[in-house]
């Protein structure tokens, strides 16, 4: 018995020793997903890798130094947790990747930061919106805007179009995304002259009644809460069934079919700021759907249909921010590409990128969307800028 | 009684100097990037907050469960004692800057990691220390879980940035020897962890071996028939319980070192389990135990098994049931066999010396 | 005042019933075998998964509750069976680390099977509908929960006082090794403990689903800790204690909550201090302080340490 499975082992561990020869064709280089699959923000990663995903079966080589090399995603789960997240980096750089793309989630970009720095490897983040994730790195890029932005032209439509007075802001405790947008809204709705009250809740919370008796009892105008997916679909389904009748606002984190599921059938009004408006981009659009439609792993991964997140589209920017920089670089090593990062434009379908001596995308507008309550669909609202 | 044989304790003073040496060395030759590194570097950490986990639970019989909590006040005070005054704008950016405006050298914010952490092991002392065993191990519990609060509470952010981020501070790739380039010449940051692990360590095992350990271990084995002897119990758990939580405090800032951010909320009861957990598997009431299986349950949980978690091709053939989360699957079924039926885990009450010895001696002393 | 504090009441005597109902499993089986039963808290989420995956399979909820209801009560029995029975003579400390073991086992394979994704928990029609109440909107379920838990309880009690096997019970908590002298059937009043407990869990996890509708792997955690915080405060191995406990608890927790605004209301203080996030840490302040101040807890019996 013992001979036959030591055949059966040894025959195994040869097939496979093959089955690796056979695929290296092409030279390979490594692009790291650090993304999270699993704990509050899995949803949004998820949906985030998806975009890259796709962009990787657009594009699946790319020609550096004048040889086409196989793009190979090597993925790392950093769990949506600041504790897991350096072993995750640490996975990413003891791969040799040449660039990392994420994470979605600002906390988790800043604990993997230090790790892809002294590997001295570049690092796209593509939703990561806290200022802290580029500020004084120079090793960390950005695709999309930033909180001070996005917090701006969430309080000025609330206070210009929304005519809220009182804002009630809900939070995670820890989390620097939602601290860190809820600081900035709140700077910038009481600069206009509004009155902000915030709340903040801890970790793995599923009670929401309470807090949301708060935002009753202070007569808010309306309800700020840039919290995960996880929680957003909580507090609104929650609040729909106490009768809430203020409008929700959230930023890009809520610009996700699921929470919009939550909202189905209710009567909250749910207002979102994000990068994307399903339509704007026909071709990426009906791509996208056709890949979906033909892989169920991708669909579940999506939420289980076919509404287009934002964050799936800048993980498809990102990607090809990682390619043509990975092409200026002409070379898979990590410092090159870092040196050729700066000087990188492309036209995405969120917008024409470009980054700032900090390393943040250059952009001026985002869209702002809110809920059909009742197909459950994302409807676009306005376009908005700050000067 | 024999005159104890000085050849197993010259083979432990080797294997030790061999480790060390291996440690350098491998720094010095591999790759930095190698997962290796990150393995000895968490488990190092870890090996410090499992043998005094098991100071406590092993040899005192103390059952707190309170390590996390320690652990975040240490990790917390070497953060804010040491993030250079020039990067505290950006760091507690929403507390323009926060009050501290110092920093202090790394080993004397170790030193005050590990003292803040066992005065409030004193603090919480006093009343709990009177509790039976789980009911100490609830009420520590939720100290922990107190604590974990207090520190994220707004009105504390300008000293402990709120529930945010602290980062920006020496962290151990800080330890390497860099030239004017800015290249590394000597790569300390693996050596580094394992000499503070290893010299905190090696002032429990001193504490243990002296009359005060003996004390220790006569509580745990007979509460009343120590007191019968005249042993100050009271006296004793609190020392316990201080000098447990002090070089928890120090784990917990070997943490903060090593993961380059600290965040309250990551310091959670489940953090306390997985320490329990080590000192199971190892043997509780074994410091060579604690220390090999934090090593091991690094490895296994950030490098060994982590093929679970993706998917693998054997030829064109895809292995069943690896997708994400499997690698934890395994993982608890082999901590669960452990409990069940190695309950003594891998070393049971022995000792690195004791392998050395002959089986003879071995009976005798049984 | 009135109207500013009722809707946290509300809120707390809801999620009061729902830990009371999970509190009855700590403190019958520490009643018993003198453990903290830490995976108590997993059984419950591990419910609630139960139920999203039976639910989504299409089965009517006629069907989908009571399965809900034996598979946990079978989750309940087989943990006795595989992970504490073989401990039974072994120090209690080992016992206690295989709970944690089994908590940590549960989590991580609820977190496999759900890729570690938050679910949806099934709306179940009636229960979860909005009504008003007082002047505050809430789920029906919040209303019916207390009225449940009381008639539960006062079937468990009569279950407890008036039967053979609740007669076993009293005796075995009494005295283990007396009871098993006097022919009682060790195992099978411990199996049956757990069957209760874990079924009273399930009923628990329907009712706080409903009102909270996600479920993740870590979802049992915070509830089965305040759960047994609960048991410990009304006097551990008492039912009534552990019901009471948990009602005080599931009160003050959403009075905290809302504390910045009962007391920005009554003029206390001018602006609020955000004390909101104490909820948890309160429950825990509480457990110390009656630790130390009455270890046998509300109703409690006191007993010796025996040399």
């Amino acid at each position: 018995m013992k001979k036959i499975m030591m055949v059966v082992l040894a025959l195994i561990l040869a097939l496979s020793c093959f089955a690796v020869s056979l695929a290296e064709d092409l030279p390979v280089v490594k692009i790291g997903v650090f993304e999270p699959a699993s704990g509050d923000s899995g949803a949004g990663g998820k949906q985030e890798t998806l975009g890259i995903q796709y962009a990787n079966i657009v594009q699946p080589t790319v020609e550096i130094g004048g040889t086409t090399y196989k793009v190979e995603l090597v993925m790392a789960d950093n769990g949506s947790s600041a504790d897991k997240a350096p072993s995750a980096a640490q996975k990413l750089v003891s791969e040799n990747v040449s660039v990392v793309l994420g994470s979605y989630g600002s906390g988790v970009s800043i604990a993997g930061s230090e790790y892809f720095k002294n590997a001295n490897i570049p690092a796209i983040g593509l939703t990561c919106t806290n200022p802290q994730v580029t500020a004084g790195n120079s090793h960390y890029f950005r695709v999309c805007f930033l909180d001070p932005f996005q917090g701006t032209v969430l309080a000025n439509y609330a206070f210009k179009e929304l005519g809220a007075k009182t804002a009630y802001c809900l939070g995670e405790a820890g989390n620097d995304y939602d601290q860190g947008l809820i600081t900035f809204f709140q700077q910038a709705f009481e600069g206009l002259g509004g009155t902000v009250i915030h709340d903040d809740f801890q970790n793995n919370n599923s009670d929401f009644t309470s807090f949301l008796s708060n935002a009753q009892m202070y007569g808010a105008d309306l309800i700020f809460c840039p919290v995960s997916i996880a929680y957003s679909t909580q507090i609104v389904s929650q609040a729909a069934s106490q009768g809430i009748a203020i409008p929700v606002l959230g930023g890009d984190t809520l610009d996700s079919n699921v929470v919009a599921a939550a909202a189905k059938g209710t009567s909250i009004d749910l207002i979102v700021t994000t990068f994307y408006q399903e339509g704007a981009n026909k071709e990426f659009d009906d791509g996208f759907k056709a890949w979906l439609a033909s892989d169920a792993e991708a669909m579940t991964n999506n939420g289980g249909n076919d509404m287009i997140a934002g964050v799936t589209c800048m993980g498809y920017d990102g990607y090809f921010a990682a390619l043509k920089a990975l092409q200026d670089a002409g070379s898979t090593d990590g410092a090159a590409v870092m040196a050729a990062l700066p000087t990188v434009e492309i036209d995405g379908v969120s917008g024409h990128i470009a980054f700032d001596e900090t390393g943040d995308a250059i952009r001026t507008s985002a869209f702002v969307k809110k809920v059909n309550n009742e197909t459950g669909d994302w409807e676009f609202v306005a376009e908005q800028t700050v000067e | 009684m024999k005159k104890k044989s000085k050849v197993p304790a010259l083979i432990t003073w080797i294997i030790i100097a061999a480790v060390y040496a291996g440690v350098f060395a491998a720094e010095q030759v591999l790759p930095a990037t190698s997962m290796l590194f990150t393995v000895l570097k968490k488990g190092a950490t870890y090996a410090l907050v499992a043998v005094s986990m098991n100071l406590l639970n092993g040899f005192t019989g103390i059952f707190s469960l309170g390590q996390a909590g320690f652990m975040l006040i240490g990790a917390y005070v070497y953060g804010i004692f040491t993030i250079p005054v020039a990067d505290r704008p950006v760091v507690y950016q929403y507390y323009d800057g926060g009050v501290i405006q110092f920093a202090l050298p790394v080993v004397l914010a170790l030193a005050l990691a590990g003292l803040a952490a066992a005065f409030f092991a004193f603090l919480i002392g006093l009343p709990v220390l009177r509790l039976k065993s789980d009911y100490l191990a609830i009420a520590t519990l939720g100290f922990a879980e107190i604590i974990r609060v207090i520190v994220q509470w707004n009105p504390m952010g300008p000293v402990t940035n709120g529930s945010n981020m602290l980062r920006l501070f020496p962290n151990f790739n800080d330890f390497n020897i860099r030239n004017a380039q800015g290249e590394v010449t000597v790569y300390l940051s693996t050596l580094i962890p394992f000499l503070i692990s290893g010299v905190c360590i090696g002032l429990i095992v001193l504490l243990l071996n002296s009359g005060y350990g003996r004390a220790l271990k006569s509580i745990r084995d007979d509460e009343i028939a120590a007191e019968a002897m005249g042993i100050n119990l009271a006296h004793h758990k609190r020392l316990a319980f201080c000098i447990s939580s002090f070089f928890a405090g120090i784990g917990g800032a070997m943490l903060a070192m090593y993961q380059t951010t600290v965040q309250a909320k990551f310091f959670t009861t489940a953090m306390t389990y997985e320490i329990l957990l080590i000192v199971v598997i190892g043997g509780v009431g074994s410091v060579t135990g604690s220390v090999f299986s934090s090593f091991l349950f690094v490895a296994a949980s950030e490098w060994w098994l982590r093929f679970l978690d993706e998917k693998q091709m054997i030829g064109s053939f895809e292995v069943p049931l690896l997708r994400n989360g499997f690698r934890l699957v395994v993982f608890s079924v082999i901590i669960m066999v452990v409990v069940l039926f190695f309950r003594r885990g891998i070393m049971g009450t022995k000792e690195l010396p004791d392998l050395f010895r002959k089986k003879r001696k071995e009976e005798a002393e049984k | 005042m009135w109207n500013t504090i009722f809707p946290y009441l509300l809120s707390g005597v809801s999620v009061g019933g729902q830990y009371a109902l999970i509190a009855i499993g700590y403190t019958m089986v520490y009643g018993i075998l003198r453990l903290i039963n830490f995976a108590h808290g997993d059984v419950f989420m591990v419910a609630g998964i139960v139920m999203v995956y039976i639910a989504a399979s299409g089965l009517p909820l006629w069907v989908c509750i009571p399965a809900v209801l034996l598979i946990t009560a079978a989750v309940g029995f087989i943990i006795e069976r595989v992970a504490y029975k073989p401990l039974r003579s072994a120090p209690r400390m080992s016992a206690m680390i295989s709970a944690i073991g089994v908590s940590y086992t549960l989590q991580n394979l609820v977190l496999y099977i759900t890729g570690g994704l938050n679910k949806q928990y099934p709306t179940i029609p009636g229960i979860s509908n909005s009504i008003q109440i007082g002047g505050a909107t809430t789920k029906v379920v919040t209303v019916i929960t207390p009225v449940l838990v009381i008639l539960l309880v006062a079937a468990l009690v009569t279950l407890i006082n008036k039967t053979k096997i609740g007669m076993a019970m009293r005796a075995v908590s009494k005295d283990f090794e007396t009871a098993q002298l006097m022919g009682i059937k060790i195992n099978s009043v411990i199996s049956t403990t757990f069957v209760i407990g874990s079924f009273l869990a399930g009923v628990g996890s329907v009712l706080y689903f409903t009102n909270y509708p996600t479920v993740i792997q870590t979802s049992g955690a915070m509830p089965g800790l305040k759960a047994f915080v609960a048991a410990v405060f009304g006097g551990i191995g008492s039912i009534p204690g552990a019901v009471i406990g948990a009602f005080i608890i599931g009160i003050m927790e959403n009075i905290i909550k809302g504390l910045d605004v009962i007391l920005f209301k009554a003029g206390v203080i001018a602006k609020p201090l955000g004390l909101a996030i104490f909820s948890d840490a309160f429950t825990f302040a509480l457990l110390i302080v009656i630790l130390v101040v009455k270890p046998t807890g509300l109703f409690g019996e006191k007993t010796t340490d025996k040399v």
